[in-house]
């Protein structure tokens, strides 16, 4: 049993964690947030350039052979930061898949320049009737010939609008809610039948309405084996989880400090706000609230460094964690700012905003609690 | 990072396990399997197989009988020593007076005190609180005041724990009234309970039985030599003592044992009717609480890893007793719960040693689990209620 990290692994930390504080400020990310794109091409790049983009690749892929492990710890600097760069859809999620299915060739078509941060790309993992459910799926894959011909509807699709390839689980065969049956395909965004119906999420962050009508797919964008997508499906969308609750914690930890900050300096009734006691046991509580997320964080990314297939209640308990524990410490900053806390000009607005979205994806704490009982 | 043992920590797993399964008495143990209090002789015995084996000081420098465990060993120990079902040594010499005598006694003390600590021969009591003193600690009033070659101590402390068995009481006394700090007029001494002037009296707490006490003093002769350290100085003795016990704070070893035995019983089947672990709500307050608990072990294994990197453990162990005692009572309710309408008999007779087991109203020990429920709101009040641990975050981590 061991917390300390590799020599690679502390200076991963400290480049992202520099690059936060030097070269990626709260106003330059309004302006990335509220562009169409909803992030600067220039820094992904950059991102790219400093070889982020290839952490989680296998070394034979041209990647850094990265694991859970560095995962969180990249995403707690970008949730300290506020990132709205596509790092989750496009490295998380496409890229998780197609490094995990892809066959050689269709890693040099899709992955490669994912890695390079040429190609954007996005998974559809969700449809609007299965809420949280990856399995609830009734887009349909019809072969045709030697193709398949798509029919669906999938929501919340992040990075949409900007990708070029959309993964899209579809159901080849079995009923809405079948885990067997479900395989997953490669699409082209400017497919005919496809709409993207772009919008911009209340984070800041770009995602869109997918529907798909009569979409025409050659059998070369099926990625793994026909029928058996969901497995993958659902390992992905464990890791991403893992991706966003380290950073939420990132978050969570950047609004208590902020927080502790305030109170310390906010002037009422002729002193600091903090000198009230009402106020110190509730930042204590948050505190608290800190040190226990910070703590299922690690634990949940040692075990899927383990093994990701088996981590899924460790997954579940940290994502109700973060629901419940980090949310409470992202209100109460909220609170304790008073009036400046809701104001557009703030940035822990902005932070409460993302912790609020990072709630509802890949499923809420009940979702999670409810999991984590069926898994028990 | 990796959260699995070596093989070197399985290694010591395997023999710390061994020894629990064949060293424990089985008499102890079947007091504690069956919800039967220990006796003092109880504990005694078990600590000195304990001590036999080298086991009884586990945080202790070397020199006086420690172990020199790693962070993790001791991890291991707490969970094996939990899993056993065995009790832990008794707090009040081992982990509460002796790293006083050891960091701020003189060697005639270490000599005279330490070793019988060691070896359970002599059964030690705290004396902080008292009447008028209880969060608010530094208005400590007993008074010790020097006549000749003794210190004649009148006063009383209160919430004595276990103080009726106890040989020696380690007490917090004020020498001196005249100070600029309230805090400087008060000293560490040691007081020998066969004193004449020392009368115990015994505290019936809430749950119907007697485990703490109010001691008084009056005109008790204490050797000077009992006086630990410099004269004034007992409050700081005082404060590095709370902050000592690192180990085992949180007690998330006893709360995961504890969770897993509620888990297995819960999903039993009793006179044909359906697990309560079928009921989606109590399962559902289970796995909460079981995830908190798992966030409070991490939390502990984080400040002994620091610990053992030669941070002192400080006032973030605060945050231990805060949640350590929250998630423990949240266990006893859930107990509490489970038992239903079992929770409500109140039949002490029932757990007499020699009372069979079943003849007794309820399933197992299920009776006493309101007893505990009960009995376990005191977490968050001792040891510095969780309110004053909120305090200390707030000055010392926060800066507020």
């Amino acid at each position: 049993m061991d917390f300390s990290l590799t020599e690679e692994q502390q200076m991963l930390v400290e480049s992202v964690s520099r690059f936060i504080d030097n070269d990626y400020d709260f106003e330059q990310r309004q302006k990335y947030a509220a562009s169409d794109a909803g992030f600067s091409r220039e820094m992904w790049q950059t991102f790219a350039e400093l070889g982020w983009t290839a952490v989680p690749f296998g070394e034979t892929d041209g990647g850094l052979g990265g694991g859970p492990v560095e995962l969180m710890l990249m995403m707690q600097e970008f949730g300290r930061g506020l990132v709205v760069e596509p790092f989750l859809p496009n490295i998380v999620l496409a890229g998780g898949v197609l490094r995990r299915l892809a066959t050689a060739e269709q890693k040099n078509r899709w992955l490669q320049p994912i890695m390079t941060g040429e190609l954007q790309a996005a998974l559809a993992f969700a449809e609007p009737q299965g809420r949280f459910n990856p399995a609830d799926i009734s887009t349909t894959a019809r072969r045709n010939g030697a193709g398949f011909v798509l029919d669906g509807r999938k929501n919340l699709v992040l990075n949409s609008g900007n990708a070029a390839v959309i993964i899209v689980p579809a159901r080849t065969s079995g009923e809405q809610k079948d885990r067997s049956g479900i395989t997953l395909f490669a699409v082209d965004s400017e497919s005919g039948g496809l709409t993207r119906n772009a919008y911009k999420t209340v984070d800041g962050h770009q995602a869109g309405e997918l529907i798909l009508q009569d979409v025409n797919v050659t059998s070369e964008s099926v990625l793994g084996k026909i029928g058996n997508g969901f497995e993958t499906l659902q390992t992905v969308i464990d890791e991403a989880t893992l991706a966003v609750c380290a950073e939420a914690v990132g978050i969570m930890r950047t609004m208590q400090d902020k927080t502790v900050e305030y109170a310390k300096n906010r002037v009422q009734f002729g002193v600091p706000i903090g000198t009230f006691q009402a106020l110190q046991h509730r930042l204590v509580d948050t505190l608290v609230a800190c040190e226990q997320t910070y703590s299922l964080l690690l634990w949940t990314a040692m075990v899927c460094d383990s093994d990701l297939t088996a981590a899924g209640k460790a997954i579940s308990a940290l994502k109700y964690q973060v629901g419940t524990a980090a949310l409470h410490v992202a209100r109460e900053a909220v609170q304790l700012h008073g009036g400046m806390g809701v104001t557009w000009e703030l940035d822990i607005a902005h932070y409460f905003k993302r912790m609020a979205a990072i709630e509802l994806l890949f499923g809420n704490a009940d979702y999670h609690l409810e999991r984590y009982v069926s898994l028990s | 990072m990796n959260v699995k043992l070596s093989a070197d920590e399985l290694a010591f797993r395997d023999q710390v396990r061994q020894f629990f399964a064949l060293k424990y008495p089985a008499e102890i143990r079947y007091k504690t399997d069956n919800g039967i209090e220990l006796e003092r002789d109880d504990h005694v015995r078990w600590q000195k197989i304990l001590y036999a084996q080298g086991w009884a000081a586990i945080n202790w420098p070397v020199e006086y009988g420690g172990t020199g465990w790693s962070a993790v060993q001791k991890y291991i120990f707490a969970n094996e020593i939990a899993d056993a079902n065995a009790p832990d040594m008794v707090p009040f010499g081992v982990k509460m007076v002796a790293p006083v005598i050891y960091t701020f006694g003189n060697d005639a003390q270490k000599r005279r005190f330490l070793p019988d600590i060691l070896q359970s021969n002599v059964w030690w009591c705290q004396g902080y609180s008292e009447p008028g003193a209880g969060s608010d600690l530094a208005s400590v009033k007993t008074r010790a005041e020097r006549i000749g070659d003794h210190y004649v101590v009148n006063g009383t402390k209160t919430w004595t724990t276990l103080g009726h068995m106890a040989d020696w009481i380690f007490c917090l006394v004020r020498t001196s009234s005249d100070v600029a700090r309230r805090q400087e007029g008060i000293s560490f001494l040691l007081i020998d309970m066969s004193t004449p002037g020392v009368s115990v009296k015994p505290i019936i707490t809430i749950e119907g039985e007697r485990e703490v006490n109010e001691v008084h003093f009056e005109n008790v002769r204490v050797p000077l030599e009992n006086l630990v350290g410099e004269t004034g100085k007992g409050w700081t003795y005082g404060k590095v003592l709370l902050q000592h016990e690192r180990t085992n704070l949180a007690g998330t070893a006893r709360s995961n044992f504890r969770m897993r035995r509620l888990k297995a019983k819960t999903r039993q089947v009793v006179h044909g009717g359906e697990p309560l672990m079928n009921d989606r709500n109590f399962a559902r307050k289970f796995a909460a609480t079981e995830i908190e608990l798992k966030a409070l072990e991490y939390t502990d294994l984080r400040t002994l890893a620091a610990v053992a990197t030669g941070k002192a453990p400080g006032p973030e162990s605060s945050i231990l007793k805060i949640r350590g005692t929250e998630v423990s009572q949240a266990i006893d309710a859930l107990y509490m719960e489970a038992a239903g309408y079992y929770a409500l008999p109140w039949i002490p007779s029932q757990y007499a040693v020699d009372f069979p087991l079943d003849d007794r109203i309820g399933l197992g020990s299920e009776t006493r689990t309101s007893l505990r429920y009960f009995n376990g709101r005191k977490a968050s009040i001792y040891g510095g209620s969780n309110e004053i641990q909120k305090n200390i975050i707030s000055k010392h981590v926060l800066g507020l």
